[in-house]
């Protein structure tokens, strides 16, 4: 816990130093000083465990997030250039595990990225995401598709 | 035309294409809500690419820059939240659907919501 408190420490000081784009010891020490406040005030949402096993399924999720997103912009592609008539849009209540509102967030960024889906609204309980899908002639597949590629992909990565 | 200048060239003419194509969407799909596919999805593609083909020339010419990277991933961070936000507030303040929708859970759960409420009150 201390010692992933330090990274995130460093890691806003060497931001700081991208930022500054001054590679030097002082601009480092300046941004350490930031992390420090930073760290002060974010605290309460610092309550995970350790991190390093989950630096490969953290990959793993940037990786699958790229390749979807190159597939979404190809699907976009047809979309925009076909006919219109092959649109069947609507939007799709879609209930959800996860259950942190962080994980939540990230599944609706997830999903805004993807072929097709766009995420628009929540219910009050955090239970269900509504989402606008381009083609949503297949509700249980669209479904199917997310909570299989993403949902467990972020709990594991966010476990 | 050295190879990197090819390299370059081509990252950006995959960035414009893309923002094109995120520009021919927003005139093209017929309502707020498709649209906004358009202008979350291609363009944010097209201006990661950009950003891809401005660092790549900084990075040939010897000078590493970090604050592009950081760009990237701040387009990434904002670019669902605001299609989420346009489209959101659309749903909220009645802006129709597309005629040919097929269907529409969140309307129904909003009447749900105002009939408890007219209930209540």
């Amino acid at each position: 816990m201390m010692a992933f408190q330090i990274l995130i420490n460093i890691t806003i000081a060497i931001i700081w130093m991208f930022l500054q784009n001054s590679y030097t010891a002082s601009s480092f020490i300046v941004g350490y000083g930031i992390g420090i406040l930073l760290l002060l005030f974010l605290r309460r949402f610092l309550a995970f465990d350790f991190y390093m096993k989950r630096v490969w399924s953290i990959f793993k999720l940037i990786i699958l997030f790229i390749k979807e997103l190159s597939l979404a912009n190809i699907d976009m592609m047809k979309i925009v250039l076909g006919p219109k008539s092959n649109l069947k849009p609507g939007i799709i209540a879609m209930p959800t595990k996860l259950e942190t509102e962080w994980q939540i967030t990230l599944l609706a960024c997830l999903i805004s990225l993807t072929p097709g889906t766009i995420s628009m609204d929540f219910s009050d309980d955090n239970e269900i995401i509504y989402i606008h899908a381009v083609n949503a002639g297949d509700k249980e597949e669209v479904i199917r598709n997310i909570q299989k590629n993403f949902e467990q992909t972020i709990m594991e990565a966010t476990k | 035309m050295s190879v990197t200048e090819v390299i370059v060239s081509i990252f950006l003419l995959i960035g414009a294409f893309f923002s094109l194509l995120g520009a021919l969407g927003l005139i093209r799909l017929p309502d707020v809500y498709n649209r906004a596919h358009a202008a979350g999805k291609s363009s944010t593609f097209g201006v990661i690419f950009l950003i891809l083909a401005t660092f790549l020339f900084f990075l040939f010419t010897g000078e590493f820059n970090a604050k592009l990277l950081l760009a990237i991933l701040f387009v990434f961070l904002t670019a669902p939240l605001s299609s989420l936000m346009v489209s959101r507030s659309a749903h909220r303040t009645d802006v129709p659907l597309y005629d040919k929708s097929i269907r529409d859970d969140l309307q129904e759960t909003h009447k749900k919501k105002e009939k408890k409420q007219q209930k209540e009150t």
